[in-house]
């Protein structure tokens, strides 16, 4: 055996770091790392409150390296993501980027992400679980290339009402130009960076990609310009929470990767999401198409709704009542959180049928840890439209100085 | 979308042509396009030098069943037999041979003699069960409708009506390997060769390899299908009996285009809506039958981009790689076999005279090689018909086994090799027939998949195995001849039953069609079936 790391089997080195651990390592005070796809990555910095608020107050930096990428080229990637994904990439014009969802032959989800388009041929996906080998099944008979190239490519989340002012300082010409979606080319220090407006947490903000051997410059760069502008380093916790205002969905917390499913049933389809507009039945075949048309004409068997909940006290893994006696239940909270900026108690909660359209208002069961005692509440809970959170400033182009 | 056909059919093989005769005599208007010349398929003569004629691809008539025959009335559309009732002639290098014929079996020990009659009856008794699959569309596991249970409780009534002792017999051999199950039964080497033959064509492996017993079982119980004929050999070769077949699809209604090769099958909305040719002309039907290959079919005319990619890798896996290859000798005389008198010679010869050479001329095809001494089934269709050659002249028509489909780093030197270790094996048995030889030609796999559009070369245009049979040919979810796009039907050797020039797939896939497809549906071009996921 030998001692260096990388004579090492696989299984026995350590979890690999992005090119941005230097200064990360250097920030995170909690030693709180987490596991993402292979790598460490900063769970809390210092303080998550400090780093939730840089998020909507100010300008947050949150490396996003570990995000699995993949480049799909070739004279047909736009047929094959097209009988891949659910939405109609043909409407993808070059220089944008689309939500996209993608599933199996029964409908059943199997990732989310975030489709770019650099060119006619030119495409990156950016997701959340390695799936190189249904991505190359799924180019049997297409003239495509597909290859990870997610240590390529070094990637940073600045989010935050002063993001855009932060890549002002930076030089960025024209950078406030870019709209929700937009893809814009820029050159920072003699490196080749590509802006996205893209981001997870429904605030105004940008994710920042360059090569691993610019990313240390990229980081001192933002770091200076956003000193004025309250920029913090933020770990993932404080990603998670806004997440949820945002109400976007993350897989294995709110659905399950048809992929992982053990258990029958626990499989979940894009309608059962609520994600129905991502759905463009009018563009030909794709993956899962006729079980969705099918489940589109038959009912759903549960959907993904966004509550409200009385009280204070976040309903994390709650079952959900239609009654205050707590009888019978209806379904289940995914994901909840009380809202510092919306100064509500939130939840994704998936609701059985018929109980998603049949009823109003639902109980939640929510157990509470108050100094080594639990107690119980069973609170009255609505259904309210999603995203919890939704400024202006997020979509505003350009958007305001602050 | 106005549709000029309520149906098209690709391909003018024999199931092809069955299909569309079904079809059209039910009042469908029906045209089959075919790339060839002639309809026919892989079921053709060749004239493979000039004034030498073979059955291009299958060379015997074992598996026509006599229903089809009748229904389609071929031998008033012009279809003859040469021979029928061909006996078998077992052949060895050092000793007499064995003779199968309806009379039974002759030149072997008393107790194989006896041994034989035994298996004889037991294998028709089991072969009785799958006959009752022959006719059936495969239901589906989930057996949602009565038709499907109806159908699995006749299977189970079947296998339960064999008695314990047979039943539990089957159960038994069902899945072993044709060696086990000969050797248990016989003592001679050359009889469990020549039996092996039948276990091992169209398979994928030697005797040894599990699932061997099963594919022995199909052909079989296809073989019970010629009541009438046995094995018979029709005059003018293969393509006597698709030209009848097609003038019995023409009488019933049927339109034939020759020369016309598909490129496409076009989709809208998601069903399969017509095709279009090499030449760029569109036709529009209703539905598209196609008696084409699943491969080719699903991944080249209809295209991966309107199939779910599940669906997409379990075709790109339905294993097609052929391991028959066709030798076609041209012959200045009549052919001497040793120990063989004059009306053996219009027989089938078979040269696997053990399960080991059996075995032995399986195992260099695992490494791209080609057997050194191949196993053969010989025939010499000019004794029965003198017509296929110039008078006084001969052709041979063999089927060697097992040449791989790919052929590794120097095709032409295997190609050369094979030829030159072939001729060797027939001289052995027939000396002197290397003089006699004025042409030949040798097509391996690869050559008849160029020459006849099959996948891997494959005549059955996929392997007869356990795993793709029944509900699970070609492929699970997609094993009722509709394919997932409404409207895009498979009829060929890829379907259910599998191959064999017996028409069977054909008929059942009209069957299916005929039920799924109400003429008012087609034509107002309306929903019809919706494509659905259940597997």
């Amino acid at each position: 055996m030998h001692a260096h790391s990388n004579e090492r089997p696989h299984y026995q080195r350590p979890l690999l770091t992005t090119p941005f651990f230097e200064r990360s390592r250097f920030l995170v005070q909690t030693d709180a790392f987490i596991p993402w796809s292979g790598y460490t990555i900063p769970d809390v910095y210092s303080s998550v409150e400090q780093e939730y608020f840089a998020i909507r107050n100010s300008s947050s930096v949150f490396d996003l390296t570990p995000m699995i990428k993949y480049r799909i080229g070739g004279p047909d990637a736009e047929r094959y993501l097209n009988r891949l994904v659910t939405r109609d990439v043909a409407r993808l014009k070059p220089g944008r980027v689309a939500y996209a969802v993608w599933c199996n032959e029964f409908g059943h989800l199997i990732d989310d992400g975030t489709l770019f388009r650099f060119g006619p041929r030119e495409f990156h996906l950016c997701t959340a679980e390695r799936q190189l080998d249904w991505l190359l099944d799924s180019a049997i008979g297409f003239e495509v290339e597909v290859e990870e190239v997610t240590d390529r490519i070094a990637a940073l989340a600045l989010q935050g009402p002063t993001s855009c002012a932060v890549l002002k300082s930076l030089g960025l010409a024209g950078v406030e130009t870019l709209k929700v979606f937009e893809i814009g080319r820029f050159r920072l220090g003699g490196h080749a960076l590509t802006v996205s407006r893209t981001g997870f947490t429904g605030d105004l903000g940008y994710e920042l990609w360059i090569a691993p051997d610019g990313a240390l410059d990229l980081w001192d760069r933002l770091m200076d310009a956003g000193r004025s502008r309250g920029i913090r380093a933020i770990g993932y916790q404080a990603l998670e929470m806004a997440r949820i205002e945002a109400g976007f969905v993350l897989p294995n917390v709110d659905f399950i990767s048809a992929a992982r499913t053990i258990r029958l049933g626990r499989e979940t389809t894009p309608l059962e999401m609520d994600m129905e507009w991502l759905l463009d039945f009018d563009k030909g075949h794709f993956n899962g198409r006729r079980a969705l048309l099918k489940e589109r004409r038959s009912g759903s068997r549960r959907r993904l709704l966004g509550i409200e909940i009385a009280g204070n006290k976040p309903a994390r893994g709650a079952l959900i009542y239609d009654s205050a006696r707590a009888s019978r239940q209806v379904g289940e909270v995914t994901s909840a959180l009380w809202s510092p900026t919306c100064k509500r108690n939130i939840a994704l909660a998936m609701i059985d049928a018929p109980y998603f359209t049949a009823l109003e208002e639902f109980w939640v069961d929510i157990y509470l840890n108050r100094e080594l005692r639990w107690e119980r509440r069973v609170e009255r809970a609505r259904v309210v439209p999603r995203p919890f959170f939704a400024p202006e400033r997020r979509k505003a182009t350009p958007p305001l100085d602050r | 979308m106005n549709a000029r056909y309520d149906h098209i059919v690709i391909g003018a093989g024999h199931n092809g042509l069955v299909c569309a005769f079904h079809l059209a005599r039910r009042g469908r208007t029906v045209l089959v396009v075919e790339a060839g010349g002639e309809p026919g398929g892989a079921a053709v003569t060749r004239e493979f030098a000039p004034g030498f004629k073979v059955s291009a691809a299958a060379h015997l008539l074992d598996a026509l069943p006599d229903e089809l025959l009748r229904d389609m009335q071929l031998e008033r559309h012009g279809l003859s037999f040469a021979g029928r009732r061909l006996a078998t002639c077992a052949l060895s290098p050092d000793r007499a041979p064995l003779r199968f014929a309806s009379a039974g079996l002759a030149g072997a020990s008393s107790s194989d003699t006896a041994a034989f009659e035994s298996f004889r009856q037991q294998m028709d008794r089991h072969a009785k069960v799958l006959d009752r699959l022959l006719d059936m569309v495969p239901f589906r596991l989930d057996l949602a409708t009565w038709r499907e249970r109806l159908d699995a409780v006749r299977l189970a009534w079947d296998i339960r009506r064999l008695g314990r002792r047979d039943m539990r017999e089957l159960l038994r051999i069902a899945g072993m390997n044709a060696h086990d199950l000969l050797t248990e039964h016989f003592e001679s080497d050359l009889l469990k060769g020549a039996l092996a033959w039948d276990a091992t064509l169209g398979a994928e492996h030697g005797p040894r390899a599990p699932g061997t017993v099963l594919t022995l079982l199909h052909r079989w119980a296809l073989r019970a299908r010629s009541r009438s004929n046995g094995i018979a050999q029709p005059a003018g070769g293969m393509g006597a009996v698709t030209g009848a077949m097609a003038r019995a699809a023409g009488a019933a209604g049927a339109q034939i285009r020759t020369g016309a090769r598909v490129e496409r099958i076009l989709v809208d909305a998601d069903r399969a809506c017509g095709v279009r040719l090499r030449s760029g002309e569109t036709i529009h039907g209703g539905s598209v039958v196609s008696n084409v290959d699943p491969k080719t079919t699903l991944l080249k005319l209809l295209g991966p981009e309107h199939l779910e990619t599940d669906v997409v890798r379990r075709t790109a896996h339905f294993r097609s790689k052929g391991l028959v290859a066709r030798l076609h000798l041209a012959l200045d005389a009549a052919p001497v076999f040793r120990g063989l008198d004059a009306a053996d010679l219009g027989g089938r010869l078979l040269v696997s005279p053990s399960l080991q050479y059996l075995e032995l001329a399986f195992n260099p095809s695992k490494y791209r090689e080609v057997p050194a001494e191949p196993a053969m089934e010989i025939t010499v269709p000019t004794v029965n018909d003198p017509g296929l050659a110039p008078a006084g002249r001969h052709v041979m028509s063999i089927n060697l086994m097992f040449v791989p489909y790919d052929l590794g780093f120097d095709p032409q030197g295997a190609h050369n090799a094979l030829m030159r270790d072939s001729m060797a094996v027939l001289e052995r048995h027939a000396p002197g027939l290397g003089q006699k030889v004025v042409a030949s030609e040798l097509l391996t796999p690869a050559d008849l998949e160029r020459e006849f559009g099959m996948t891997g070369g494959h005549w059955h245009h996929g392997a007869l195995s356990y795993d793709q049979f029944f509900f699970t040919r070609p492929l699970p979810g997609a094993a009722q001849y509709a394919m997932p796009v409404t409207g895009l039907y498979l009829c060929g050797a890829g379907c259910h039953p599998g191959g064999g020039v017996s028409g069977l797939a054909g008929r059942l896939a009209a069957l299916t069609i005929l039920k799924e497809t109400g003429r008012a549906d087609v034509r107002e071009g309306g929903a019809g079936r919706q494509g659905d996921a259940r597997a």
